[in-house]
């Protein structure tokens, strides 16, 4: 076991795909010789080569349109979108071109991208530096979408992606990029968690509460808080976002009755929509309550002197515990 | 093929429009002389007092951002020339749309430092209003604001009014697509649009190289927009091919592209850390053509800058720095509640609805906590 932050973790899964499969290739903005803002790809060129380690001109349109063409090639390209709010000029080419292919030619073609986007907020940037994308891509069909929440997941899970025949979207919580963790190297991928599959990172019987990347941490800083008040919370990390694995909260629900869901992204269409109506037609005669959101608000990511007032953060999470306990709370008084 | 290591950084060619050289002497250029033979020596005095000005708002933002009380800056040292000498051959009529770079470009245009820097404090997203000044507020997305600029020109045409439009961008953009697109949809249109190229040879970590295998201005006349290529560091230059572009623009001859060649002598951003990707033998070799110290020296040769003159352009720069200190340490932090203003122009149901819950919210923290819904909660 070896102890590494998010960032080296990332990097350590990196280097391992490379070394594993000669047609990985790695493809995005300043990642070469400045190894990349965050420094997820430090190393990386000089130890593989400016051929497969590719500073790219500033177009993320072309970064991935041009990483098709590698696929049909052969090549499993390694894309990273520098921040969540550059994604867009690359839109179109990941909706109309990556998510597509491969039924537009009946199974023929492949499309074994992975599209790395650091992403959310709280870390005090400017506009499009902080935003959380993920709803977009969940909602495009053709594309797996992964947030990992922890080095071991993040090595694991980016390894898998990558070796993944389908194109995934792979975000990472830039504000966890410092968090340590250990990480097991020579763990053998066969025998790894699915990709797609959700986990119970904290084990309750009062509350279900829902979360993914940059909030699994706050969520069981919530849980910690609540026990303290006699609440036991029961944290679910979903880790992939598409598909999403119900089997983990159906099971927890039909314990708990309750269902807590939070993210950073808007509420409206956002995955807690998704799950909220997913587990009442799953476990509608297990609830005690409505499934409660705890997320962003629905407007742009505003400046960030106010971003602490837009991202869910620990008390908010409580509050929605209280909210779904029925206990004091925020609303108290407003449902009929 | 890859490779882009070997892709060099380093620059200046021939072909590049000079007016003052690096060294204080004046440069002979038939095509641009005559457009600035109305420039004195009182005048260009004002554009070594804006240079010198932008240089202090720079360093002094730096600082500030050392100290905390800015979230990030991105330093224009170096670039003093292209920003001042390109913002004097507008009017107030022609309308800017800058990169997040142009912050001296802002400053000479009227707007207020201490707004200029909310954007960068983290309080705002918008530091002046568009409108008012004829200046859209700093891009972000590369490249995104040059289809903006060649659509406002079509408006003007549309409009029948005699103005123009000017896009700044820097070498990196010009790879994006956006920018492609935009020349296209000014030729196609023959918008009074001009291409204001700071080619400052670094896009964050990348050479110019990296971007471009030829001159970035040669690729206008693939679209059919005339270009010229202009000492980026030569304020009067500068000044120059801005207006050979206006007058383009103003006389029905649509879109011109300059590419300014200049050097980015700073970081991309505070947060980054160039020493990691480039030498200093490159920042020593463009330290040499210092865009403030050729004006000096060209002025001092003719005796206009002497220990008065130069006390009086120093006094305006600490004044502005001081200003610049002052309405940055003492802008209040926004509201909490404001961060549901101005998502749309009317009532919106579901926002409206969260507004409420938020306020509730905080107001439930203020009962148990004794603070108020305008105080911080943490």
């Amino acid at each position: 076991m070896s102890r590494l932050t998010l960032t080296q973790a990332i990097n350590a899964g990196l280097r391992k795909a490379m070394e594993d499969d000669p047609k990985v290739v790695l493809m995005g903005e300043d990642i070469g010789t400045l190894g990349g803002v965050f420094r997820v790809t430090d190393g990386l060129m000089k130890d593989f080569g400016s051929h497969r380690v590719i500073d790219t001109p500033l177009a993320e349109s072309a970064i991935i349109g041009t990483a098709v063409g590698l696929a049909y090639r052969g090549f499993r390209p390694v894309c990273e979108i520098q921040f969540d709010g550059f994604i867009y000029p690359g839109f179109d080419q990941i909706v109309s071109q990556v998510a597509k292919l491969h039924m537009r030619t009946h199974g023929q073609v492949r499309m074994p991208l992975t599209i790395r986007v650091p992403f959310g907020g709280g870390i005090g940037s400017p506009e499009h530096h902080s935003e959380s994308p993920e709803a977009y891509f969940v909602h495009t069909s053709g594309l797996r979408v992964i947030s990992v929440s922890n080095p071991q997941d993040a090595y694991t899970m980016l390894r898998q992606a990558i070796a993944c025949d389908d194109p995934v979207l792979f975000f990472e919580p830039k504000r966890r990029y410092h968090t340590k963790g250990e990480v097991d190297l020579d763990a053998d991928l066969s025998r790894a968690p699915a990709m797609g599959a959700s986990r119970v990172v904290s084990a309750g019987t009062d509350v279900t509460l829902v979360t993914y990347g940059p909030l699994v941490s706050t969520a069981l800083d919530a849980a910690k808080a609540a026990a303290d008040d006699g609440i036991s919370l029961e944290v679910i990390d979903l880790r992939s976002l598409s598909p999403l694995d119900y089997g983990p909260i159906e099971d927890s629900v039909r314990r708990t009755g309750r269902l807590v869901i939070t993210h950073e992204a808007s509420e409206t269409l956002g995955l807690g929509a998704e799950i909220a109506a997913g587990i009442t037609e799953r476990c509608f005669n297990y609830l005690e309550a409505a499934p409660v959101r705890v997320t962003g608000f629905d407007i742009p990511y505003p400046p960030s002197k106010l971003e602490k007032h837009h991202l869910p953060d620990l008390d908010r999470m409580l509050d929605g515990v209280d909210r779904v306990l029925g206990r004091p709370n925020s609303l108290s008084g407003l449902e009929g | 093929m890859l490779d882009a290591s070997a892709i060099s950084g380093a620059s200046p060619q021939p072909g590049i429009h000079q007016l003052i050289a690096a060294d204080g002497t004046s440069v002979a250029d038939e095509e641009l002389a005559p457009l600035v033979a109305d420039v004195d020596d009182d005048q260009l005095l004002q554009l070594y007092s804006d240079m010198v000005t932008i240089r202090r708002i720079d360093v002094e933002a730096t600082a500030l951002q050392r100290q905390g009380q800015l979230a990030l800056w991105p330093p224009m040292l170096g670039q003093e020339a292209s920003q001042a000498g390109s913002l004097h051959a507008l009017t107030m009529d022609d309308f800017i749309f800058p990169t997040y770079r142009e912050n001296g470009v802002a400053y000479l245009r009227g707007a207020d430092l201490a707004g200029i820097m909310s954007t960068w404090r983290g309080s705002a997203n918008t530091g002046w209003d568009p409108h008012k000044f004829n200046m859209a507020t700093p891009q972000i997305i590369i490249g995104a604001q040059t289809l903006h600029a060649t659509g406002y020109a079509m408006g003007l045409v549309l409009d029948g009014k005699e103005a123009l439009s000017i896009a700044y961008l820097g070498d990196g953009a010009s790879s994006q697509g956006d920018v492609h697109e935009s020349m296209v949809f000014a030729a196609s249109f023959q918008a009074p649009v001009i291409f204001f190229c700071q080619n400052n040879h670094w896009a964050i970590s990348e050479p110019v190289g990296l971007q471009a295998h030829a001159p970035i201005a040669g690729r206008a006349p693939g679209y059919g927009i005339p270009s010229m290529r202009v000492d980026g560091n030569d304020v009067l230059a500068v000044l120059a091919a801005t207006r050979w572009a206006a007058n383009r623009a103003r006389s029905g001859g649509g879109p011109s592209f300059i590419e300014a060649v200049t050097y980015r002598m700073g970081a991309h951003t505070t947060a980054d850390d160039p020493t990691r990707y480039r030498g200093v033998t490159e920042l020593e070799e463009w330290g040499a053509r210092d865009p403030i110290a050729r004006v000096r020296a060209f002025l001092q040769g003719r005796g206009r800058l002497d220990e008065a003159a130069e006390a009086g352009v120093a006094a305006r720069a600490d004044t502005m720095a001081a200003e610049l200190r002052n309405g940055c340490i003492n802008m209040p932090d926004p509201a909490p509640m404001t961060v549901f203003d101005n998502v749309y122009t009317t009532e919106h149901a579901i926002l409206d609805r969260q507004r409420d819950h938020y306020e509730r919210y905080l107001a439930a923290f203020a009962t148990t906590e004794g603070t108020t819904l305008e105080g911080s909660r943490s």
